[in-house]
């Protein structure tokens, strides 16, 4: 051994020097999105939220086959529009799958996201590489987030797709009874998934605490979403109005308030609001709790 | 710079502690104790084996050395610096195989590698592919490297998570249990492979419940029971702590037996055909011909060497069961 060997990254000197930088600590986030949707489990879930719209589609068109029915009244919000515009099918499929597609299909990969790995014993293994605790929560959150986006993109594509297909395209009108051009109502369209998306942050959050609580991802995942059930219920009940307004999915379908002229932002603030409020009590409790853990898987 | 030669580097020295603990102890919630006041010393540079019956607390001291488990009282310090605080700047300089290997099974075994390196922020993702194949290589993986890692055997999985271990050029290698579910083969390719990596420079510190893999590749080890630190040293001192014993296979096995008592041989066993005694303080060959000279076919006379387990009974007073 010698001085003049700072590059040798020799197995004979086990101490080479090594400069971290800090870019490379974003690896782990590239590999925990490569995992995210590499599993078949991910891909399936996408797989049911890219068929609802198409199922939502047909349906549409057979009914609308036999002839103008004149809009019956039941249903998901836009459905009586989309065999005028086949951009409306984004909205109704957005409006169809939020309260339980979506946040279900959120619920699986956030409730996973810890606990599958403590239950798999890859946590342990990620803990002593260093990881680090912080980041790699961090990382599980923000691969949780993108798989939000992702999901929402997923059904507003199909839709859009399927749309396109069964349906004319062109103006539409909004609620407000405006004409709006298509091109524009492409541009709502991208805002109200990118909404939607961020919608499920807060839920996203619940979904990342409650997985460090368990060693167990399918316990954690069956939580995740039985809390989710539980809310849907309650927020049903109109005794409980009280409590309503702080349950994660009051504001959900205020995204159709974008589709009024001009836009009518006080429940969409309140839900992004909403959101980032969960997102920081949970994700506080989340970090609070996995740092402290005892990892014993 | 007051060294008394400056083309020497700095010394590595031999007499620091890689791992220290002291009054270690980890109770757990249920209340029971798993590890209770823990004094450990693995020397710089040692094959340290850290033994103990299954259930002993072995498992445990490894994870709150590794930071995973936090002790209820009693510090640890890992190459010099206190863990679990230190564990960002102690960890990417130590390898770990901790209770069997952990992978995803629908990523090859390359992939499992390379989520593991990038788990590692002072990991060179420049090196990245190079380092996964040379490790992959290592443990004789390289023309499996591409299957996906549920449909690895055991003793497959064992390496890939041996070639985790050793993604980096480390200081201290903590293998806990490395050869489970290996075959004879294999365990001896690991046996080889400490071997290597001892005289690489690289502590090593192996946890097992297999006393003779122990005694072939260590210079050094402490035995565990129940949460306890029994004894620890180099292995030469600990083996030779317990004597040998003298053992005869003979059909007249009773005969036997009253010569060798006769002879001053103390403990004496009878097992069959074969007797086994506490060699008494004389000539082995004058034992043997006072057996011959009663009549006593002596079909195999032996001085069977003190191994590690006797000196663990010894130490013990108890087999090598699992603790209850």
């Amino acid at each position: 051994m010698s001085r003049a060997e700072p590059e040798t990254a020799g197995s004979g000197t086990p101490e080479a020097a090594r400069t971290p930088n800090p870019l490379w600590s974003l690896g782990l986030l590239r590999g925990e999105l490569l995992i995210t949707f590499r599993r078949w489990r991910t891909l399936a879930l996408l797989g049911v939220l890219a068929a609802v719209p198409v199922l939502v589609g047909i349906a549409v068109k057979i009914e609308t086959g036999d002839g103008p029915s004149g809009g019956g009244g039941e249903g998901p919000a836009f459905i009586s529009q989309i065999s005028n515009n086949g951009l409306f099918l984004v909205f109704t499929a957005l409006a169809a799958t939020l309260p339980f597609f979506l946040p279900m299909a959120v619920g699986v990969v956030a409730g996973d996201a810890i606990a599958g790995e403590s239950s798999a014993g890859t946590l342990r293994y990620l803990l002593v590489a260093p990881a680090g605790r912080t980041r790699l929560l961090l990382t599980k959150y923000a691969a949780v987030m993108a798989f939000c986006l992702a999901a929402t993109l997923v059904v507003a594509v199909s839709a859009l797709a399927v749309g396109a297909l069964l349906f004319p395209l062109g103006d539409l009108t909004t609620i407000s009874g405006t004409r709006i051009g298509y091109a524009e109502g492409l541009g709502r369209a991208l805002l109200i998934a990118l909404v939607v998306a961020a919608s499920l942050v807060g839920f996203a959050a619940l979904g990342l605490f409650v997985s460090t609580l368990t060693g167990s991802g399918i316990g954690a995942m069956a939580t995740t979403v039985g809390l989710l059930i539980t809310v849907q219920i309650l927020d049903q009940i109109p005794q409980l109005d009280a409590l309503q307004p702080y349950f994660f999915s009051h504001y959900w379908l205020s995204f159709a308030d974008l589709m009024r002229e001009p836009v009518y932002w006080d429940d969409l603030v309140r839900n992004l609001g909403l959101q980032a409020l969960y997102a920081a009590v949970f994700g506080s409790a989340a970090w609070a709790r996995f740092t402290a853990k005892d990892i014993t898987a | 710079m007051a060294g008394p030669s400056v083309t020497e580097p700095e010394p590595e020295r031999a007499d620091d502690a890689v791992i220290s603990t002291r009054g270690l102890t980890k109770r757990y919630r249920g209340g029971q104790l798993a590890v209770d006041g823990l004094d450990l010393t693995v020397p710089a540079g040692s094959v340290f084996g850290f033994l103990g019956p299954n259930g002993s607390g072995k498992t445990t001291t490894i994870r709150m050395l590794m930071g995973l488990i936090g002790p209820t009282a009693g510090s640890a310090r890992v190459l010099g610096r206190p863990m679990p605080h230190a564990a960002r700047t102690v960890l990417p300089r130590v390898g770990a195989l901790i209770e069997g290997p952990a992978l995803y099974g629908f990523l090859s075994g390359r992939d499992n590698l390379l989520r593991y390196d990038e788990a590692d922020p002072t990991a060179d993702p420049r090196t990245r592919r190079e380092r996964v194949a040379a490790a992959l290589d290592r443990v004789g993986l390289a023309a499996a490297a591409g299957k996906k890692a549920k449909a690895y055997s055991l003793g497959m999985k064992q390496r890939l998570g041996l070639a985790a271990a050793l993604l980096q050029p480390r200081r201290l290698l903590v293998l806990d249990e490395p050869t489970n579910g290996l075959d004879p083969q294999g365990m001896r390719e690991i046996r080889t492979l400490v071997r290597e990596l001892a005289s690489d420079g690289t502590t090593v510190f192996l946890s097992s419940h297999l006393l003779d893999e122990i005694e072939q590749v260590c210079t050094h080890a402490a035995v565990m029971a129940r949460g306890r630190l029994i004894i620890q040293g180099a292995v030469a001192d600990l083996s030779a702590g317990a004597r040998g014993r003298l053992v005869v296979t003979t059909p007249d096995a009773g005969e036997a037996a009253r010569v060798l008592k006769e002879q001053g041989a103390g403990d004496v066993v009878i097992a069959e055909d074969r007797v086994t005694a506490e060699p008494p303080d004389r000539d082995p060959a004058e034992v043997n011909a006072a057996l011959v000279a009663a009549g006593v076919r002596v079909r195999g006379f032996a001085l069977e060497r003190a191994s590690l387990e006797d000196a663990f009974v010894a130490l013990t007073g108890e087999g090598f069961d699992v603790a209850g």
